[in-house]
């Protein structure tokens, strides 16, 4: 399993209600399902990928996660998943107050673009960043949101979420192994791993 | 029961609508029979959902595979408007034409005969060996024609569940079915919730869209233009014949789509170079549905395709088990769902299979959905598909481990 979902299953209580978004193939959910008896329910938008988790036996919708996570009463899960697709949303804040609302933790994780090597690529080539973990040109990245670690934690401070665990790693071998990012990590690691939760009960509904 | 011989001992005819072809690597259920259950005989006569009372009632049924000793493994397998019990397999060794859903029904398919037990009965109101409009009516030694009493999804379900009953079936693994029988399905689901451990609606909807019933109409109007038809009491005269036959054709439009029909048919000319200028079957298409119609006839009863599309134009899960809310109907229901739609299914558009996930994500049922890319139209979920096969086998198999725990 890629490293950075060791270190998301990690995070996940045994017994727990998880929902995946962008569940992808299902290696994540399948993982958790076998060796965490984890009640799990995946939402992707590709039918190739959902075909494929249903043939896995894990039980997944087809659809668009900003408006199938709208379905779900509140607290209907223990851990929601939002896992590298953070950078892909068009309305971030309005996306993670539902998942918030739907799950009681929320766990996301996305590509560091302060690591000192996309730094680095933009001061001296002038290039918009490119790495092994970003293999995108500007013009065809789905990646439209450029975040960091650090204005992820102000975005939560902004939004009025809180921050339960913060797990930075930097990856190696096609994200097969990798290492925890203790020292510096906004500037050393390549994707962070948050798990979040609600302020209290209330959040900053209006943030723009 | 592999018999690799079949596909070629059975003629392989390739249909597009309804009735699909022969596996194509030959594997079948084999040689299968026509059982029959009779139950409700007065003065128990079942009572159905109009308040009519109608009994006796006999059902057509198959079974295929082996009901395990924990009695959990047994599916239902529910067809649609114009189907019957036979599922899978013939009846004899050169029967020219298998089950309806041969393709998808037999050792190591979709639905695995090997694991499971699989029934398919013929629903009520039909004309293929179970009580409907053309059975003898006890109290007058003819055939009821239009006395036969007004039948709905939920008492087409209701035979059923005494069918299963009979078979010493406590609960069943999976209801599974397609456009009228997906609506059985989700009948089944909230009828008796404690019956169904899981569901699989395919191409269906909670309830018909205007659009869909006004095709239904238009097909009994056809019908009941017929003079033949005299008011359903044809049974020892001429049938009803050009009626049903236009019917047939209205209802094979939508179950294509533009673009199969383009790709199928287009504007090609048959057996001919140019125009008759007179109005013979000038175009393909013209030809193919005079072809079904005609084929229609001689095996469907005309009063039975007037009862049964009637009561999918009355079936509404929403109204009748949700007292105006699809979410309080599913909340009933205590079954895992596969719900199934298809592109270019515009009879049963996936918006519609959407509401019924939506409703079902509301109240916390477990729920899997899928939408395949598939040119066919509404036909889509009979015809061979890879992906169709893999989703239930895999479905299947989760749902059996599941209930073994």
């Amino acid at each position: 399993m890629r490293y950075d979902l060791e270190v998301i299953a990690s995070l996940i209580d045994p017994g727990s209600k998880v929902l995946d978004l962008g569940c992808g193939d299902g290696e994540l959910l399948k993982h958790l399902k076998e060796n965490k008896q984890v009640q799990v329910t995946g939402i992707d938008r590709h039918e190739d990928k959902v075909a494929l988790c249903i043939a896995k036996g894990l039980p997944v919708v087809q659809g668009d996660m900003n408006e199938e996570v709208q379905d779900y009463p509140e607290n209907a899960f223990d851990y929601v998943i939002l896992s590298q697709t953070l950078q892909q949303v068009y309305e971030p804040d309005k996306l993670l107050l539902d998942l918030l609302r739907i799950g009681k933790k929320v766990i996301v994780s996305f590509p560091n673009f302060s690591h000192w090597a996309i730094r680095l690529r933009l001061l001296f080539s002038g290039h918009a960043p490119k790495s092994k973990q970003l293999p995108f040109e500007w013009y065809n990245t789905p990646n439209i949101r450029v975040v960091t670690i650090k204005d992820f934690k102000a975005f939560a401070k902004k939004v009025g979420f809180s921050i339960l665990k913060e797990v930075a790693i930097n990856t190696q071998h096609e994200d097969k192994q990798g290492s925890i990012i203790t020292f510096l990590p906004n500037l050393r690691a390549t994707y962070g791993i948050l798990l979040i939760g609600r302020n209290g009960n209330r959040l900053n509904i209006d943030i723009r | 029961m592999r018999r690799p011989g079949a596909g070629a001992e059975c003629i392989i005819k390739t249909n597009m609508s309804e009735y699909a072809a022969h596996d194509e690597n030959g594997i079948s259920a084999g040689i299968v029979e026509k059982k029959f259950h009779t139950f409700a005989a007065p003065p128990n006569e079942m009572v159905l959902d109009n308040g009519k009372r109608l009994g006796p009632v006999t059902i057509a049924y198959e079974t295929i595979g082996k009901l395990n000793r924990d009695r959990n493994n047994a599916i239902l397998v529910l067809h649609a408007l114009s189907g019957d019990s036979h599922m899978a397999g013939c009846y004899a060794e050169d029967d020219a034409k298998p089950g309806w859903w041969d393709i998808m029904v037999g050792p190591g398919k979709g639905i695995d005969t090997d694991k499971y037990f699989v029934i398919c009965s013929n629903v009520l109101g039909s004309c293929m060996g179970t009580t409907g409009p053309s059975s003898i009516n006890p109290f007058t030694g003819e055939p009821f024609g239009l006395d036969f009493p007004m039948v709905t999804i939920g008492d087409m379900v209701k035979a059923q569940k005494i069918l299963i009953d009979h078979l010493g079936i406590p609960k069943l693994l999976a209801v599974i079915g397609g456009s009228l029988g997906g609506m059985q399905v989700l009948e089944w689901t909230v009828r008796y919730p404690n019956m169904v451990f899981s569901a699989i609606p395919l191409a269906t909807t909670t309830r018909h869209s205007a659009l869909a019933i006004a095709f239904n109409e238009v097909a009994r109007q056809s019908i009941m233009a017929d003079p033949n038809w005299n008011n359903g009491n044809y049974y020892r005269g001429q049938r009803p014949n050009l009626g049903l036959a236009v019917a047939r054709m209205i209802g094979h439009i939508t179950y294509l789509s533009d673009d199969a029909m383009h790709r199928k048919f287009g504007r090609r000319l048959q057996d001919k170079t140019d125009f008759s200028f007179n109005f013979d079957a000038d175009f393909q298409i013209e030809s193919y549905l005079r072809y079904q119609g005609k084929k229609f006839v001689d095996r469907f009863d005309t009063n039975s395709f007037l009862y049964i599309t009637k009561a999918g134009d009355y079936f509404d899960l929403k109204n009748q088990h949700g007292n105006g809310s699809t979410t309080k109907a599913f909340s009933k229901t205590k079954a895992k769902f596969l719900v199934v739609s298809f592109t270019s299914d515009w009879l049963y558009p996936t918006y519609q299979s959407k509401e019924m996930v939506k409703a079902m994500k509301k109240t916390g049922v477990d729920v899997s959905f899928c939408e395949i890319e598939a040119d066919w139209g509404h036909d889509a979920f009979l015809l061979p598909n890879e992906r169709l096969t893999s989703l239930l086998k895999g479905f299947l198999d989760r749902v059996a481990d599941e209930i073994m725990l």
